[in-house]
């Protein structure tokens, strides 16, 4: 390795890869303004359907799985210790 | 009658010696080699029946084809090859003679035209699956391989029996679409289901795949579940009970690998999730959904396999499985790291990956059959996708935090299978004619329209922010998550302990209770044995006589009256 730190360690470009990601985030609704996305369903044609429905589901699947845990949860070494 | 084609299973399972036997380079050319040689024949194989023979009074047909066969048969034999290249500096000498007779069966089974053939060679798979966990060589890794045998014997005697019964019932062996409208075709159907990783022993699976070796797993991922779907397409296709088997299996798999630690388990429950997006679209059944969930067999084989080189490269190079162990890897792997981003971005159906233009024709199907449920929980299961897989894999393992590992890249023969892979990912992504004109029914479909890509990028970028806002809850623990694989790891042994501990604390009471039983009649004995006691007296001779003559007499009397 080379003493120059990864460009992905430098605070500077991640806080440009947030902003670069939100920018994209919202490009990729107002997009929404100008291709007709030919929706089939009626909740498809609410405005901006995919982004909050993806958003909504996978808040949804955390913390149903965080409740799941809750209840299954164990050690890893629940069933004896591995041998690695 | 055989037309003196080769079979390209038995060339592949026949060939499995010289990988055994041979040493150096000429075992390296004949791992690489031999899959392609199957691969070649797979594409001669014309329509209909090939090999032909008599069997217990039946016509079975080892070997014919159609268009559906030909697709899993050909991705069978490119997995193979490709994961030949990737296990050429594996040190084991069984594992990869064990995985090519697993891919020669499952290809077997895709060429087969008969239930005869196919159980005989899903059998075979059982064997060589076993045999590649269990050259892995480890404690953990044999008892899971026991446990798998143990799930897929189970899993092969009912298909058994369910062969038995139609074959009863209809006087036919021949390998064609099934109700399930009878006792035997239910059996069938369940015994197709276990190995597809179906509810409710779906625990099978991540369980066993985990446990191969580096380059082991990245064969287990292909064969056996797929070959479950092939046989799903080719027997129910359009069993609505199998639309909500797959949803289950898509959040199942979700759910459980949001939780899970080890990088390779969590690939393992994606591989359900998968599987389930292929069996939801057999039971919608029409043209469209089989072609995607054809398609997307064909194309979660190949990313698949590569997200479990990454991870199995990164196994081979730190010794480490667990994802809070993991962590900063893109500095000193970035092949690796740019391979398996590009699996995850295949698995998450990224536009330009090979996942777009395959499991898109499952929820156009959806969409052509009017199912609003069964669409929005497929799109849900999309965006959970790219959330378990997607980014959970490569941020854990390569990105995340530094854990001041420096790994070296793996030897260039994993690397070469690597890009070989992700090209495959990007190029059927980019260019999916020919993939299209491989699938069982005319295409006619356009997965680049700007409505369906933006639609995609939306849902999936914004999967994306939910991961990173909600990521605090997402941090991993040392931990696993019960399954049902619990009944026969913790809840059957602590019974049959029980049972066993009864049984011995009955035992032992009874054997007490008998020997106080025996002591005390040897006692009465011992006390009626006494010399003046009244059985010891000893009469005289003369007085027995006398009692002889009496009766004697007494008898003669009785004679004459």
């Amino acid at each position: 390795m080379n003493d120059k730190p990864h460009w992905l360690d430098q605070p500077r470009n991640l806080r440009l890869l947030w902003r670069g990601f939100l920018v994209v985030l919202v490009l990729t609704v107002l997009a929404q303004l100008l291709v007709d996305l030919h929706p089939h369903f009626e909740i498809e044609a609410v405005f901006g359907f995919n982004a909050w429905f993806g958003f909504g589901v996978c808040a949804a699947m955390i913390l149903f799985a965080k409740a799941l845990a809750l209840l299954l949860k164990r050690p890893d070494d629940h069933y004896g210790p591995g041998d690695d | 009658m055989t037309d003196g084609l080769l079979h390209p299973a038995l060339v592949l399972i026949v060939g499995a010696l010289l990988p055994a036997l041979l040493r150096g380079n000429a075992r390296k050319l004949a791992i690489v080699a031999l899959p392609l040689v199957a691969l070649a024949l797979v594409w001669q194989v014309p329509d209909g029946p090939v090999w032909q023979a008599r069997f217990l009074d039946h016509t079975i047909t080892p070997l014919q084809g159609d268009k559906l066969s030909r697709l899993f048969a050909t991705i069978f034999a490119l997995m193979a090859a490709g994961g030949g290249l990737f296990a050429l500096s594996q040190p084991s000498r069984v594992e990869v003679p064990a995985a090519f007779v697993y891919a020669g069966s499952a290809i077997g089974v895709a060429l087969a035209g008969d239930l005869i053939t196919v159980f005989a060679f899903w059998e075979l798979m059982a064997v060589g699956s076993t045999l590649v966990l269990w050259s892995n060589g480890r404690n953990s890794s044999y008892r899971a391989a026991r446990r798998y045998l143990m799930i897929h014997l189970l899993g092969g005697v009912v298909l058994f029996a369910g062969i038995t019964g139609h074959i009863v019932q209809t006087g036919s062996v021949a390998f064609t679409h099934m109700a399930p409208d009878s006792v035997a075709h239910w059996l069938i159907l369940i015994g197709f289901l276990v190995n597809a990783g179906a509810p409710p022993l779906s625990a099978w699976l991540p369980d066993a795949y985990p446990e191969g070796s580096w380059s082991g797993t990245v064969f287990l991922s292909a064969f056996t579940t797929k070959t479950a779907v092939y046989a799903l397409i080719r027997g129910f296709p359009g069993t609505e009970l199998l639309v909500w088997v797959g949803l289950f299996m898509v959040f199942y798999g979700i759910v459980y690998a949001l939780l899970e630690n080890d990088m390779r388990r969590i690939l393992s429950y994606s591989i359900v999730n998968q599987v389930g997006f292929m069996i939801a679209g057999i039971g919608i059944g029409t043209e469209m959904a089989i072609n995607g969930a054809a398609a997307h067999a064909f194309t979660h084989i190949i990313y698949k396999g590569l997200l479990l080189m990454s991870a199995g490269s990164v196994l081979l190079m730190t010794d480490r499985r667990k994802c809070s162990e993991l962590g900063g890897l893109y500095r000193s792997m970035p092949l690796t790291t740019v391979c398996g981003t590009i699996g995850a971005l295949a698995i998450s159906a990224f536009p330009l990956t090979s996942g777009f233009v395959s499991k898109s024709m499952i929820g156009q199907a959806a969409v052509d059959g009017h199912l609003l449920t069964v669409w929005l929980l497929l799109t849900a299961a999309s965006a959970g996708v790219f959330l378990h897989a997607g980014i959970k894999f490569p941020w854990f393992v390569f990105f995340q935090k530094d854990s001041g590992l420096r790994p070296a890249e793996p030897p260039a023969s994993m690397q070469l299978a690597m890009v070989l892979f992700a090209v495959l990912c990007i190029a059927i992504g980019v260019w999916s004619q020919p993939l299209y004109a491989l699938l069982p029914f005319p295409v006619n479909y356009e997965p680049y329209t700007w409505a369906h890509v933006l639609a995609q990028l939306q849902l999936l970028l914004f999967s994306g922010l939910a991961f990173f806002v909600m990521l605090p809850l997402l941090k991993r623990t040392p931990t696993i998550t019960l399954d049902v694989d619990w009944l026969w790891r913790k809840l059957l042994p602590a019974a049959a302990s029980s049972v066993q501990a009864a049984w011995r604390s009955a035992r032992q009471a009874a054997v007490d209770g008998l020997a106080l039983r025996v002591n005390r009649s040897l006692g009465s004995i011992e006390r009626r044995a006494r010399h003046d006691a009244r059985l010891s007296n000893t009469g005289s001779t003369r007085s027995m006589a006398t009692w002889v003559l009496v009766l004697l007499l007494g008898y003669l009397l009785l004679y004459y009256l």
